[in-house]
């Protein structure tokens, strides 16, 4: 399909989407493909629908009145499943695919319950079970040396790095096909964001990652599939070294060289 | 180059203009003092007047045509009763409401109409529902003059109130957690019973007691509904009396409250009944503030553990 992508698996294909707030076409016949085990990054000016295309990965969109899916779908591999179609259930598909949001959220709760409550929504009430996977979470999103022995903290208690990588154990602990992460790292400091970075470089191993960031240093790093968008259309999609050395369109060179944006 | 001669226009600038700063402080703390000073002084005056006339047998006595034997046995074991009624019938009715309104109703002109009607309703005289509990409760449904109407009138009347507050509160409660939940696979009901509802308790309390204090002074609509305003006997207890009574015999029971006691013993000529009337007034207010006073203890036990 795309220059280097020999051996990718794709997990997911945006398939021609639109879509409308009310009466502004936000997505423009949106395509692109999401691989398998890698990390997809989205960029692009503010208000050119990034967010958008993220928030109909997990159907946020539908939370609220007047926001229209108006065509083409999101398909998720291998069950080819339409994760727009209306026959689909919103909270399937956030059950498969979580997210992480722009500004730390962990739920005025304790720590503990933060991750176990994506477990809790799944039935899950055997004590040990909850322990095991609340652990691994929190091993996974490298937060457990830091609170394993203050579990019944609130979770606003830890600094703003910490209680992001709470709300990554959050998104992992349900064991999700695809986390979403929208400007994950805008409200943190360069610190708290270089380890967000690492982080999500090493959960690729164990699941696929889509990203909207504004910092198109960070796409660089550490993603391996970059997509730009500008006024609700996907202007550009391709391999991030190749988006950032040689860009095929004019549009994207001038954003990457900061000539506009 | 800042010149001396500049610096002074400054400050005589900012002089000028923070002479507004002074004249508002003032007249705000005018406005305060009209309030605070007004029922300090009516408070006080009661207190000073009534307070002398308290003792455990104004408490454990029956209103007497004697004003020395006469007390508010019968009112304020009403009050509590009517209360509890009022609660127990407002408070599922409000919350359940605010919460389908702000979670579940579809935003459409309906919606709209029932929102704005509910705005209204806290703005009709509360006479009006008195005489829609005496054709509903008293009538229609059979209840009689009881605490049961009563406190489902008491109920109506704060259901406005109750309903705002749980919007308010859990309008405060910040989109990103409220997103976070669904975010997570949970349903409505998930996101309501295990975010919504604990998150928004404290601001849910707060206006159940405001209404509760509004309702416990209310008299018009209780008198409309045809409560007594000498009552010589309390309802019967669950189990008392032979045959024993049921659970909630008691709920059927002609009843007086706290304003009504007041109400009367103020109609009388004597002046020793004024002072009797001061005294009860002393217990209502006595009262509201022990509500306001448990509302602010919860609502900080509440907060505590809230924090975005």
């Amino acid at each position: 399909m795309e220059a280097g992508v020999e051996g990718t698996l794709l997990k997911a294909e945006v398939r021609d989407l639109d879509f409308f707030y009310g009466a502004f076409h936000a997505l423009k016949r949106v395509s692109m493909p999401i691989y398998d085990h890698k990390v997809t990054a989205l960029i692009g000016p503010s208000g050119c629908g990034k967010s958008t295309l993220l928030r109909c990965f997990n159907r946020m969109h539908d939370l609220y009145p007047g926001n229209r899916y108006a065509g083409g779908g999101i398909v998720l591999h291998p069950d080819d499943t339409n994760l727009l179609a209306p026959g689909v259930d919103p909270i399937e598909v956030r059950m498969r695919i979580s997210m992480v949001f722009q500004k730390p959220n962990p739920f005025p709760k304790s720590i503990y319950e933060n991750v176990a409550y994506s477990l809790r929504v799944r039935g899950m009430t055997n004590k040990s079970e909850l322990d095991d996977r609340v652990e691994s979470a929190l091993k996974g999103a490298a937060l457990w040396g830091e609170v394993s022995n203050r579990l019944k903290e609130l979770g606003a208690n830890l600094s703003g790095g910490q209680q992001q990588r709470l709300c990554i154990a959050r998104a992992l602990a349900s064991d999700p096909e695809i986390i979403l992460f929208d400007e994950p790292t805008s409200a943190l400091d360069p610190i708290a964001t270089a380890s967000i970075e690492e982080l999500i470089t090493e959960l690729k191993e164990k699941v696929t990652i889509l990203i909207v960031t504004h910092n198109m240093q960070q796409a660089a790093r550490i993603s391996d599939f970059t997509g730009y968008m500008y006024l609700g259309e996907m202007v550009e999609f391709g391999v991030t070294d190749q988006v950032f050395i040689k860009p095929q369109k004019k549009a994207t060179e001038d954003y990457i060289t900061g000539r506009f944006g | 180059m800042l010149k001396a001669a500049d610096l002074d226009a400054i400050r005589a600038i900012i002089t000028r203009a923070k002479r507004w700063d002074l004249f508002f402080s003032m007249l705000g703390i005018l406005s305060l003092m009209v309030g605070v000073l007004t029922f300090t002084v009516l408070f006080v005056d009661m207190a000073i007047q009534g307070v002398p006339r308290l003792s455990y047998e104004f408490f454990t006595s029956f209103p007497s045509r004697r004003a020395e034997n006469a007390g508010i046995l019968s009112a304020w074991v009403g009050t509590i009763l009517v209360m509890l009624v009022t609660a127990l019938s407002a408070v599922p009715l409000g919350v359940a409401a605010g919460v389908y309104l702000e979670e579940y109703a579809p935003k459409n002109w309906v919606t709209d109409i029932i929102e704005i009607n509910i705005s209204n309703l806290a703005g009709i005289p509360s006479i009006v529902y008195g005489l829609l509990a005496l054709g509903l409760f008293v009538y229609y449904f059979g209840f009689g003059q009881s605490i049961l109407s009563a406190g489902l009138t008491l109920a109506l009347l704060i259901l406005p109130v109750i309903i705002v507050a749980t919007r308010e509160s859990i309008r405060a409660i910040p989109q990103s957690i409220h997103e976070g939940s669904y975010a997570c696979g949970a349903t409505t009901w998930q996101t309501v019973s295990d975010h919504i509802l604990p998150y928004s308790s404290a601001g849910i309390l707060t206006g159940v007691i405001i209404g509760m204090a509004r309702a416990i002074g209310e008299t018009a609509p209780i008198i409309t509904i045809g409560a007594l305003t000498f009552i010589a006997f309390l309802p019967t207890a669950p189990f008392a009396g032979d045959p024993p009574a049921g659970l909630f015999d008691w709920i059927l029971a002609p009843f007086t409250v706290m304003p009504i006691q007041m109400f009367n013993w103020t109609s009388r000529p004597e002046a020793a009944f004024t002072v009797n009337a001061a005294a009860a007034g002393f217990v209502l207010v006595f009262m509201t503030l022990a509500m306001n006073g448990l509302a602010i203890y919860l609502r900080y036990q509440l907060r505590k553990n809230i924090k975005w």
